[in-house]
């Protein structure tokens, strides 16, 4: 302490007692809990609005007169948009771990699996789904992958464009994850044709609904129509049901143990995008002023996007017949997504399109 | 073990080569047939080139070396605590990170968004990985600031005022200056927004003042959280400057963008001139306590960072693509540094405006003085005098400095762009739009406001460009309110219902404390509203003597 107007020769909390010294929390907003969260400090109120507590207005505006954040750029509606607080409690320091570990696992498996001549040894046809399905499947986490990063700039709060900035993050990784996955055991099989996924994703007629799927999530210009899509509709409906109900239960038998340990990842990060979304959508299909309202928006994404979901996974059926091991038929991995969307559905109050 | 052999030589396996595993990843892309993405950003720019990705960075690398770096920063924070860091901190300095703190991670996360509008209107995908690290980056920038302010409020002596960070945030004089600044990323035309005013202005000129010289300062004050930080912040930056310039690259390659591109970086440079020196050069040369003739001013590093890496080795060479470059508006912003005293203006006004703020400013001493005027000759002439009210007014009892009538300073105006007030006082420009009267600090800040914010440009049509809008003038707000009566509708008040958060000194003892009770009874009054008001012959003599400037009355 150097200072010479200073009263006190110390600058650490409890130097000296006076009004607030003790005042060691952030006391502008409620937490959800008894006590803030770190995830909740290092969150909430970071993107302002005018009623928290832009006392000036937004002071710059698009060309129509609307400002930086508005809540008309979603059909949902909120009597406190700002309640919202994301399950998985993800910040910079928790996102960086889980992604670094995911990275380390994957490249642990793969590099041990190579090492040990495993992709070799794949089966001759499932090699062929690998290549032309799991290559095909990478597009579609890249679409909505994209499509969130467009997303998280419109929400309304912090606590919201987060959660759904973290859910584009893992979506694009977990593309580059199989892109590079395929790309290296490609090297150790021979013959393996890495562009046969991009082919299967823009011609195959197995693909084509999967992908209409995806256009119309990355088409939508509603980012909770892009978030609720994603999580609610495609992944159990088709996400799921091609990840866990195919290749994570077929791929063994197939003499592949590695693939699963790669998916299992996507599988993980699914159930906490999923437990955000479901959280953020029971707060606004609850809400005392909007709720019923709100559950007509969602009802009305369902209409829309549930039928190119269950399209888009019934195509997708003649991928079970591909490998030479068939340990699962297609019949029960489509009818354990039905009961997982009617599941996440009836989560939320809402009910589901007729078949 | 053999010579020559390693455990990397025994166990490496083939692999992908970067620039192939950058060239699949960008292959993830395709053209939708189905449905296609509406463009909800809008552009006046044309981009048909598709940005190329200089550093080929994929994501299976990016979140490892990330980790990394947060290790290191944590570990240096509770480094820091356990060599009982805040014992030996500089108040002076940690006051002012009050305010600092309050702004940047909106900016921050702004820049995230910011990157949803880039990474759609490029065309192809090769920039997009780029775009999602940053995307990424600006997340962790934002939360590791938010941290960082936390464990200020947690450890430092006086943690109010960073208690109330983001209400303060939305509502301080100061802090909207801030706002200008990340709004400006996130509003209006897309490219002129997150391209040209974020990235090839905002985060390749001026990140350098804003987290390499102000660590630097810190560091001098005995606070070592903050360089550990910020250091880890601007290594994330080379990248977003890649993605900057990657960008501008595809669009000089449209004759038509350059037009646009000469507007945007004018406005774009000027204004983050008028914001990030106003703010980091308080910051360095006000918050230090640190002294020493031989460190570089903040001029010194102006000079340095700005006109010599930024304007010299990355603005001119625009020219030769048939940009035409704005020299004068840089040897502009240098004169305003230095001759005219651009940031020793807005340190006094800060410090005039003290009962408003929500942190703590100390007076400048004799010690202070001899360093100002070695480095800025001219200045004791100008400010010394200033400073000396200020530490005689700083106690209870006194007249606060915002209203007494026996320094002789003239409260300023209030600049409609950069929000800044009008400080360098001959510069004063008024001007009429859609029939009201505007103040502005500079003629190019009116430019900014009536000729480049608005729907034609030089008769082209300019449909994506934004408009400045808003209560931009914070004084208006509290027109006719009496001063204690603002301080507790700003919530800048103590828990104990009296106590002001701001004080002018740094006496930590509730008897030397300002209250409620000692501001009450002095009326504010919006400098617009009163020139709105004015009859044009009065309106003229105050122009006139407004612009002639103001003397600081001999403190005795």
């Amino acid at each position: 302490m150097a200072t010479n107007m200073s009263s006190v020769k110390s600058g650490a909390a409890g130097a000296a007692t006076f009004a607030d010294s003790d005042s060691r929390k952030f006391r502008y907003f409620e937490p959800r809990g008894r006590r803030a969260t770190h995830y909740e400090d290092v969150t909430v109120d970071v993107q302002p609005d005018p009623e928290r507590y832009l006392m000036q207005d937004w002071i710059i505006s698009f060309p129509d007169g609307k400002g930086a954040y508005v809540k008309e750029w979603t059909a949902a509606k909120s009597s406190n948009w700002h309640a919202f607080r994301a399950p998985d409690q993800e910040w910079e320091r928790t996102h960086y771990q889980r992604q670094s570990t995911i990275e380390g696992m994957i490249q642990n498996v793969v590099q041990n699996a190579r090492r040990a001549g495993a992709p070799a040894r794949f089966d001759k046809a499932w090699v062929k789904v690998l290549q032309t399905h799991l290559g095909a499947w990478k597009h579609a986490e890249f679409g909505l992958g994209t499509s969130l990063m467009q997303a998280q700039r419109y929400g309304y709060t912090q606590m919201i464009n987060n959660a759904i900035l973290t859910n584009s993050s893992y979506k694009l990784r977990f593309a580059q994850d199989i892109t590079l996955y395929l790309a290296e055991i490609g090297i150790d099989i021979e013959g393996f044709d890495d562009s046969a996924g991009k082919t299967a994703w823009l011609e195959s007629p197995i693909w084509q609904p999967t992908r209409k799927a995806i256009e119309t999530i990355m088409g939508a210009t509603d980012p909770l129509e892009q978030y609720f899509a994603t999580n609610i509709v495609f992944e159990p409906l088709v996400g799921e049901l091609f990840r866990s109900g195919f290749i994570m239960q077929v791929a063994s038998s197939n003499r592949d143990f590695v693939t699963p340990a790669v998916v299992s990842a996507a599988e993980a990060d699914y159930e906490r995008n999923l437990a955000n979304t479901v959280d953020l959508f029971h707060l606004l299909c609850h809400d005392d002023e909007h709720g019923q309202a709100n559950q007509q928006v969602c009802e009305g994404w369902l209409a829309k996007h549930v039928p190119l979901g269950r399209d888009a996974g019934q195509h997708l059926q003649p991928i079970w017949s591909e490998p030479r091991a068939k340990p699962v038929p297609f019949t029960d991995a489509q009818a354990h997504a039905q009961d997982r969307l009617a599941a996440i559905a009836g989560e939320l109050g809402l009910n589901l399109p007729k078949e | 073990m053999a010579d020559g052999l390693t455990l990397n030589k025994i166990t490496a396996q083939r692999g992908i080569p970067v620039t192939e595993a950058a060239k699949k990843i960008a292959d993830l892309g395709w053209n939708p047939s189905f449905v296609q993405e509406a463009m909800t950003f809008p552009t006046d720019y044309k981009i048909t080139k598709a940005p190329k990705d200089p550093m080929k960075q994929v994501l299976r690398s990016y979140f490892p070396m990330q980790e990394e770096k947060d290790n290191r920063v944590y570990g240096a924070l509770d480094a820091a605590l356990r060599g009982d860091m805040f014992r030996n901190v500089e108040p002076r300095w940690v006051e002012w990170m009050k305010l600092f703190l309050a702004i940047i991670p909106f900016p921050e996360i702004s820049a995230a968004r910011s990157m949803a509008m880039v990474g759609r209107l490029a065309p192809g995908e090769d920039l997009r990985t780029g775009f999602t690290m940053q995307m990424v980056d600006e997340f962790r920038h934002s939360t590791i600031q938010m941290n960082l302010k936390k464990w200020y409020m947690e450890n430092y002596i006086d943690p109010a005022g960073f208690d109330i960070t983001e209400e303060a945030f939305g509502k301080c004089y100061a802090t909207t200056i801030g706002r200008q600044f990340g709004e400006g990323f996130i509003t209006g035309d897309a490219i002129t927004s997150a391209n040209v005013y974020l990235t090839v202005v905002a985060e390749t000129a001026f990140t350098n003042t804003l987290f390499v010289a102000m660590p630097s300062e810190a560091a001098r004050n005995g606070d070592y959280a903050l360089p550990t930080v910020f250091l880890s912040v601007q290594s994330d930056e080379s990248r977003h400057i890649g993605n900057g310039h990657s960008m501008l690259m595809s669009m000089l390659k449209e004759p038509e963008n350059h037009l646009l591109l000469e507007r945007d970086l004018k406005y774009a440079f000027w204004q983050n001139h008028a914001i990030v020196d106003a703010a980091i050069g308080t910051f360095i040369e006000y918050g230090t306590t640190n002294r020493d003739k031989t460190k570089e001013s903040y001029a010194e590093m102006w000079h340095r960072w700005i006109f010599e890496d930024y304007y010299r080795t990355y603005m001119l060479p625009l020219e030769k693509y048939g940009i035409k470059i704005h020299h004068d508006d840089v040897h502009e912003a240098w004169k305003r540094i230095t001759q005219k005293f651009y940031v020793h203006t807005v340190a006094q006004f800060f410090a005039v405006g003290w009962p408003v703020n929500f942190w703590r400013i100390e007076a400048q001493t004799d010690k202070d003085f001899e360093w100002f005027e070695h480095k800025y000759p001219g200045w004791y002439a100008q400010f010394g005098e200033f400073w000396k009210w200020y530490e005689k007014l700083s106690h209870k009892g006194q007249t606060n400095i915002l209203f007494n009538g026996d320094v002789g300073y003239v409260y300023p105006h209030r600049c409609w762009s950069c929000l800044v007030p009008c400080l360098i006082r001959e510069d004063l420009t008024v001007e009429e739009i859609d029939g009201q009267l505007h103040t502005f600090a500079h003629p190019i800040d009116a430019w900014t406001v009536k000729t480049a914010f608005a729907g034609e440009y030089e008769g082209r049509p300019t449909p994506a460009m934004g408009r400045f809008s808003g209560r931009r003038e914070w004084e208006s707000c509290y027109h006719g309110w009496d001063l204690a009566d603002c301080i507790k509708d700003l919530g800048f008040v103590r828990t104990d219902g009296k106590t002001l958060i701001p004080q002018p000194h740094l006496r930590f003892d509730d008897r030397e404390m300002w209250t409620l009770d000692d501001v009450r009874g002095h009326t504010l009054q919006s400098p617009l509203i009163t020139l709105r008001e004015m009859t044009p012959e009065a309106r003229e003599k105050h122009i006139a003597e407004y612009k002639a400037g103001f003397a600081i009355n001999p403190c005795n």
